[in-house]
């Protein structure tokens, strides 16, 4: 239990530290955010239909851009190799580094989206659905997430083939998140989607340790 | 199952089984082309371009077939370690993928006069689509790591991940409102189709599994010959002296 929690800690405090990449994310969704208007169209009433569906898009894209280095940095400096000497089932050290991540870069996503709401002309009855399906999902991200970025860890080029295995994967992910954004906190959306995240716990965890098994022998 | 695990002792079986495999194919193919394409009545609704149905049907069938034997070879993979089954998975895949897409576009082709639109973003459709990439995902995963153990496995890992997919694909018609149609072949009460069309549709995919069975068993046995290659490669690498013991590479003076 302390091997996990102090993967836990050390990942967090990395994340927030200078280089941790802890805005960069946040930094990237606002800007989708800003571009999607100048791309679209500054229609407010087109824009405000869009908005649940494009914010979702962008924590989407987010969450896959700071996938890539969830086990990068890990793989390279040889402390991957300490996981599998440690106290705590490989299972339980990944499920802290994964939480971890959701901490600072979904958690942030879901705060921040009221921002984009407003960029987007979203109203502001329609934000607490948005926050709360954001919540409820991107959990799914990061957990999905964590089995590609396990898979492709040290690879070259593995960022795009991280993009291109995950985001079929996140496409269950992304419809339900985006129609419950727009629904209540009782739709049947919002509770499938929090199927989802439950699904990807059992399912990512189990095979992110697997996929980083293949890199120690 | 442990008996095929010997290469040599598959190439012997594939060896004797091939010719046969292909004469099943091509004869089932031009059994069931010219019943369904001639010999086959028209739709009363959709007149003769129901004859679609016989290659767009059997080859999803196919794709779906396909990635559920990749994910079955995975599994054998992962758990046994058995030698063969993940030349069958990385064979079986590029086969799967062009099923997959022949599919998608005969649907789309289908779907125009039918439904008036080239694609819709239907529960049917966008679930194939995302098994498109999920071969494509699966195809990049294999050709990214060197290490061809390595790579079994990940790709293992990966294809079961994704076999996710192939119940969803199934129920899809079932459980949201599609523009595609819902199960009319595999279904609880039995196939709603008249006879007049199903048989011709299950000739033809018998057909196309004996087409991909061929596929399949050439492909195993191009991947045995490459890494027969490979190994022998490395042997001779590994043989060679920096400091040649021939005559003509004798150093000067």
């Amino acid at each position: 239990m302390t091997a996990a929690w102090a993967l836990f800690l050390r990942d967090f405090r990395l994340s927030l530290s200078a280089g941790g990449g802890f805005g960069l994310a946040l930094g990237f969704f606002v800007l989708v955010a800003v571009l999607l208007p100048l791309g679209v169209g500054r229609d407010l009433v087109l824009l405000e239909r869009l908005a649940p569906g494009l914010i979702w898009l962008g924590a989407a894209l987010a969450a896959l851009l700071s996938l890539d280095h969830l086990f990068q940095a890990d793989l390279e400096d040889g402390s991957l190799d300490h996981f599998f000497f440690a106290d705590a089932p490989l299972e339980l050290l990944v499920l802290a580094k994964v939480a971890a991540h959701w901490l600072t870069t979904g958690l942030p996503l879901a705060v921040a989206a009221p921002v984009l709401a407003l960029l987007l002309n979203l109203g502001t009855d329609q934000w607490q659905p948005l926050v709360i399906s954001l919540l409820v999902g991107t959990p799914a991200l990061s957990l999905i997430g964590a089995v590609a970025a396990a898979l492709t860890a040290g690879l070259r080029r593995g960022g795009l083939l991280l993009s291109l295995l995950v985001l079929p994967l996140y496409v269950p992910i992304l419809i339900f998140g985006a129609a419950a954004a727009s629904k209540g906190p009782g739709a049947p959306e919002l509770l499938l989607l929090g199927g989802l995240s439950l699904f990807a716990l059992v399912m990512g965890i189990l095979a992110s340790a697997a996929a980083l098994r293949l890199h120690v022998s | 199952m442990f008996g095929f695990s010997n290469p040599q002792r598959f190439w012997q079986l594939s060896s004797a089984l091939l010719p046969w495999v292909w004469a099943a194919a091509v004869l089932l193919l031009l059994t069931g082309l010219y019943w369904s394409l001639v010999a086959s009545p028209a739709d009363y609704q959709q007149g003769t371009s129901v004859r679609i149905m016989y290659v767009h049907v059997p080859a999803m069938w196919m794709a779906m077939a396909c990635y559920a034997f990749l994910a079955g070879a995975s599994l054998i993979s992962l758990i046994w370690r058995h030698v063969l089954a993940d030349v069958a998975a990385k064979a079986a895949a590029p086969i799967g993928a062009t099923f997959t897409a022949l599919g998608l576009i005969t649907g789309s082709l289908w779907g125009k006069p039918m439904w008036g639109t080239w694609w819709a973003w239907d529960a049917r459709l966008t679930s194939v689509l995302v098994l498109f990439f999920l071969y494509l995902g699966y195809m990049g995963l294999w050709a990214a790591i060197d290490d061809r153990v390595k790579a079994a496995r990940a790709t293992a890992i990966l294809a079961l991940v994704g076999a996710v997919n192939l119940p969803i694909i199934k129920f899809s018609v079932d459980w949201w409102n599609t523009l595609h149609q819902g199960s009319s072949v595999i279904r609880a009460d039995g196939p709603s189709l008249h006879a007049s069309f199903l048989y011709p549709l299950l000739v033809m995919g018998l057909a196309y599994m004996f087409l991909f069975a061929g596929l399949l068993l050439v492909r195993m046995r191009t991947e045995i010959l490459n890494r027969r290659i490979e190994a022998d490669r490395r042997r001779r690498a590994a043989s060679e002296t920096l400091v040649p013991t021939s005559p003509e590479g004798a150093p000067h003076g």
